[in-house]
């Protein structure tokens, strides 16, 4: 079977939908005749035509307020936001038109429409080109919001959030575009030929939404997290020699809160990672269904590793990004070694 | 720079018109019925700029149509939409009554604007789709196929309501009518419509959307995004402004409209662009069969800035007598488009004075009767409403465990299902 890098397999996944549905168009900026800042959807234009994958003005509320005009009208539209740190114009487009129109409709009409956007940092891309916005989305009813974490899921689940009928904000870690980056800024960069998570069919497939995946089992603690974070778990648990269950939530809002129910029961301790900002981040979710639903079967307050609560700084970005010694600290903690 | 600094000022515009002061229209620019040129539908965008700056009128002061811009109608059809903007305002009126009697919580009239929604239908076709705002009602009470005592339900947010008590009175949704769910946020739908007509295009089909939107909202961004695709992609769509003077107590100026006009806007943005007294049901009909035209041939889009006045309130949480002249419409020099319909009518002698009261009379029957049969299946106020699960059905395709667990609870703790 092939290797796909991320940007591949994305590819592929368009590829497929569009060639097997002739509703499904692609469209954003730079993404048509050029294929994307970060060439997701090279190659497309030519092989589908200027009117099923086209280049769009500089317009984030343009974008998806037309993305959810055309799903009204019997199209599946997925469309770019070229980093996520530019979709706020596109707010009420997303939050009061696409999330609600099934429902304030009564289904006459529905928004089936599929936001792609690269987030999350490690690339000095500073404070507008590395936001992990996924909280904004999580918290508003009726979305759908969905983070692969290589390149396996972000096609199966890039076409699953197609056909699921639902409005859905796809996040890309742009760190995760080209290898499987777990936080050691100063070694060199893995490929994802190295990782079996990037062996891709070429044809049509799904991931299922709303289901996490146990990407280490183990039995000291889980860790719960998505996206780039997912490989800086796993290097932690590595540095730290620690027996660490780490799921990949894939789907972030609906969840598959049975996989990580189940886990934390079973291990008695949880840590909480991402890259987002901590104060009213998806974590502080997460930590509350934890405590909600496994509070007798836990043996160490619940660690939260994140962001700080600054905008995302450009030379000091190493300091920001939570690396693997911050994660292995809080495995320290919740394993009750005391701090180093 | 020789010469002192001269220290600056901020302008901010009033209305000419304020309570207690005398009504003042001179700001609006009007051209005499059948002044303005009527180009060929293939006219390059750009060069619609007298069609923009002036104003397109029918009818004259005596009831005849005039110029260039005069359609080519039978008298039955014009009947037929003078007793559709009759119908329009019986049933405001009654829901007006009805808000008044708390029998409904809120209500948004149209009075004075009917001719906006009701010539305009007649220029679509069955599939054509209307992204309208909160005061299009009369594109479904132009219909015969809008059952009044539905709509009702939707009013008192009933266990009749299609819209299962989830959204403001007036914000209807009825796709197989081509009008499609109205937001409550301005001007959210008026680049919908233009994704929706992209659509048509992209898939080869017939169909064309028509956009509306108030004079306030056009300051929204969304309006200018609408702009800026519907002439990139060249889309099937009609961009309707309607200017009615007042966004809530807010005076066009301060939308933008001082010393310029909405429909300019289009031509700068490379749209073909019309402004037209939106009271002249005859200039309503023809400029609306111009821009569908246009749509149809793959000549893109067309703005049409509609010159009307809001007659009424905004809404029945709204008082405009604390912030405009009483005697507004009275002096309004675009006069009241059912008036003058009629006027038109009567002198072709396809209208009468005792056919006029008999419609009146029987379309106030109509209402009163149609409301007692609506509320039959209740009210937000008697608790005759949706059942609980309906709260948490469609917001997503298929009700996610969350929601599932939330329904359990909150009948649990409500006590019903």
């Amino acid at each position: 079977m092939a290797t796909m890098t991320m940007i591949q397999a994305l590819r592929s996944a368009m590829d497929v939908l569009l060639g097997s549905d002739p509703d499904v168009v692609v469209f954003g900026e730079d993404v048509g005749y050029f294929g994307g800042v970060f060439r997701c959807t090279e190659g497309l234009q030519a092989k589908y035509g200027r009117h099923r994958v086209f280049d769009s003005p500089i317009a984030e509320g343009g974008i998806v307020g037309t993305a959810i005009g055309m799903a009204a009208n019997g199209l599946k539209p997925v469309v770019e936001v070229q980093f996520a740190d530019y979709f706020y114009p596109a707010s009420d487009q997303i939050v009061s038109e696409a999330a609600r129109l099934r429902y304030r409709s009564a289904g006459d009409f529905t928004a089936p429409v599929v936001i792609r956007m690269p987030c999350g940092g490690g690339i000095y891309g500073g404070q507008t080109h590395s936001q992990s916005p996924e909280a904004l989305f999580t918290h508003v009813c009726g979305l759908r919001t969905v983070m692969p974490s290589n390149p396996y899921d972000a096609k199966g689940l890039l076409i699953a959030a197609v056909e699921s009928g639902d409005p859905v904000i796809f996040l890309e870690p742009k760190r995760l575009y080209n290898g499987p980056f777990d936080g050691q800024h100063d070694q060199p960069m893995v490929p994802w030929s190295r990782h079996p998570r990037s062996e891709v069919p070429e044809g049509r497939y799904t991931v299922p939404l709303e289901s996490a995946a146990v990407v280490r089992p183990g039995e000291q603690l889980t860790v719960l997290t998505y996206g780039t974070m997912v490989y800086v778990a796993e290097a932690a648990a590595r540095q730290a020699g620690v027996d660490a269950e780490i799921i990949d939530l894939r789907s972030l809002w609906p969840l598959d809160l049975a996989t990580m129910v189940d886990s934390v029961r079973k291990t008695g301790r949880c840590v909480v990672l991402h890259e987002a900002t901590r104060t009213s981040g998806f974590g502080a979710e997460l930590v509350s269904l934890v405590q909600e639903h496994c509070f007798y079967h836990l043996e160490a307050p619940i660690e939260r590793v994140t962001g700080w609560d600054t905008p995302y700084p450009h030379a000091l970005e190493w300091a920001y990004f939570p690396g693997p010694e911050r994660v292995a600290r809080a495995f320290r903690k919740v394993l009750g070694e005391g701090l180093p | 720079m020789p010469g002192d600094p001269m220290p600056l000022r901020l302008h901010v515009p009033e209305p000419t018109g304020r309570p207690g002061q005398a009504t003042d229209f001179s700001y609006l620019r009007v051209s005499a019925p059948g002044e303005v040129p009527r180009p060929a539908v293939d006219i390059v965008p750009s060069h619609t700029g007298t069609m923009a700056w002036k104003l397109i009128r029918v009818l004259d002061d005596h009831g005849q149509a005039v110029g260039p811009w005069a359609p080519r109608v039978e008298p039955e059809t014009l009947r037929r939409g003078l007793v559709a903007m009759l119908r329009t305002r019986a049933f405001d009126a009654r829901m007006l009554i009805a808000q008044r009697q708390k029998r409904i919580s809120f209500y948004m009239q149209c009075l004075g604007e009917e001719a906006v929604a009701v010539a305009h239908a007649l220029a679509l076709q069955p599939g054509d789709m209307c992204f309208p705002t909160y005061r299009q009602q009369g594109l479904l009470l132009c219909r015969d196929d809008i059952d009044v005592v539905e709509l009702m339900c939707q009013l008192l947010s009933n266990e009749r309501d299609p819209l299962r008590g989830r959204q403001l009175p007036v914000m209807y949704s009825y796709r197989r009518a081509g009008f499609f769910s109205i937001s409550g946020n301005l001007a959210t739908q008026f680049v919908q419509a233009v994704g929706w007509a992209m659509a048509s295009a992209i898939k080869g089909d017939t169909k064309i959307a028509s956009a509306w939107i108030g004079d306030g909202s056009t300051a929204e961004a969304d309006f200018h995004n609408a702009l800026t695709f519907a002439h990139v992609y060249r889309a099937p769509v009609i961009l309707n402004v309607v200017n009615n003077q007042w966004a809530i107590s807010t005076f066009q100026a301060i939308a933008g409209g001082e010393g310029t006009t909405f429909a300019a806007r289009g031509v700068g943005a490379g749209i073909a662009s019309l402004r037209v007294d939106g009271n002249d049901f005859l200039a309503v009909l023809s400029a609306s069969r111009w821009a569908a035209e246009r749509a149809r041939r793959n000549l893109g889009p067309t703005l049409v800035e509609w010159v009307t006045y809001r007659a009424g309130a905004h809404s029945t949480s709204d008082d405009p007598a604390r912030y405009r002249p009483a005697d507004d419409w009275q002096k309004f020099p675009l006069g009241d488009p059912v008036a003058r319909l009629r006027q038109h009518l009567t002198g072709l002698g396809a209208w009468s004075d005792a056919e006029h009261d008999r419609t009146v009379a029987a379309l106030d029957e109509e209402m009163a009767a149609a409301l007692k049969e609506a509320s039959r299946h209740g009210s937000v106020q008697d608790g005759h409403i949706p059942p609980l699960a309906t709260m948490f059905e469609d917001v997503y395709r298929q009700m996610p465990p969350h929601l599932r667990e939330q329904m359990r609870q909150a009948a649990a703790e409500t006590g019903v299902a």
